[in-house]
């Protein structure tokens, strides 16, 4: 898909994010976390958006981290699932038991 | 009893007063078993293993039941059962032997000295836009629940309480005593090395 080689891809990367406007994929980076709690201001957002659109790299970067979490949260969620079909009678007991002796006291 | 499968893992402790909680024996049962699994869930998550979690969610218990006579319902029955789980575990993995974990350096994203970014193209962007590749195999699921594990528990306690315990910055850096900019810096790190870890395992043949 890409004829040009990676070392002149980079160049005219590191020239275009000089341009006004421009930021660099290291300062996206730190915008991440804002950009997707929505906490950046409208002019934030546009510099953001800006990158996102004229760089490649970020734009797979910020999917495959969007990806991540969505499939953290999935796995999750079937282990709680798991967990709540198969909720431990020993430990039902234990806790059960161990309030008897509380009201005792 | 089996759990009914609703949303709402906690039906009986809205509707029964606190007091009844605290002296009829069939209503505690219920109680317990309304909220154990989910309690247990929060733990594991946590503390990570199974055994350790059990212990947390008996202290959990011991002191849910220990100050339901102060609860005043201006929080949600649930929500304080949710931070009083969260900070027994909290307080379990601080106990906790620390193993040899991986810096966490050697997953953060490369830049050059330009700072363009060096990475990889990742078959994981492509996963967003095919939700059905959600239902991850049994495989799968475990080696995702294995990588979760390899990020060394500063990261990963504040990734689980912000993204899936779903506290908010100021609440996660009060249980945690890190400030609310150390919370946020660790959380994009902890995703960032997550995004690395789990790269490999969506390579080449689908889910
Ligand atoms: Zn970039």
């Amino acid at each position: 898909m890409n004829i040009m080689p990676r070392s002149v891809r980079q160049r005219i990367r590191s020239i275009m994010f000089r341009l006004p406007l421009m930021i660099t994929c290291a300062e996206f980076e730190d915008f991440i976390i804002s950009y997707l709690d929505g906490s950046l201001s409208p002019g934030q957002r546009r510099v953001f958006e800006l990158h996102l659109a004229v760089c490649r790299e970020c734009r797979n970067y910020l999917a495959a981290y969007r990806s991540a979490m969505s499939v953290t949260r999935d796995v999750l969620d079937a282990q709680t699932a798991d967990t709540l079909a198969d909720v431990p009678e020993d430990l039902v007991s234990a806790v059960l038991a161990a309030r008897s002796q509380q009201k005792r006291k | 009893m089996k759990l009914p499968e609703s949303s709402d893992p906690a039906p009986v402790t809205e509707q029964k007063p606190h007091a009844m909680i605290r002296q009829d024996k069939a209503v505690t049962e219920q109680f317990v078993r309304a909220n154990l699994g989910w309690m247990l869930a929060v733990a594991k998550r946590i503390v990570k293993d199974s055994a350790s979690a059990e212990d947390v969610v008996q202290d959990a218990f011991s002191n849910v039941f220990k100050n339901l006579e102060t609860f005043r319902g201006d929080a949600a029955l649930k929500t304080w059962m949710h931070r009083i789980v969260v900070n027994q575990a909290l307080m379990a993995l601080r106990r906790q032997r620390r193993r040899n974990e991986q810096p966490i350096d050697e997953l953060l994203p490369e830049f050059d000295r330009d700072g363009c970014r060096i990475d990889e193209p990742s078959m994981l962007s492509d996963i967003a836009r095919t939700p059905e590749a959600m239902l991850l195999s049994a495989d799968r699921r475990q080696q995702v629940l294995a990588s979760i594990e390899r990020l060394p528990d500063s990261y990963r306690v504040v990734l689980m309480l912000r993204d899936i315990e779903e506290l908010t910055t100021s609440e996660v850096a009060e249980m945690t005593g890190l400030s609310e900019a150390n919370v946020k810096v660790r959380l994009h790190r902890a995703r960032a090395a997550l995004k690395k870890l789990l790269s490999p395992l969506f390579e080449g043949a689908g889910l």
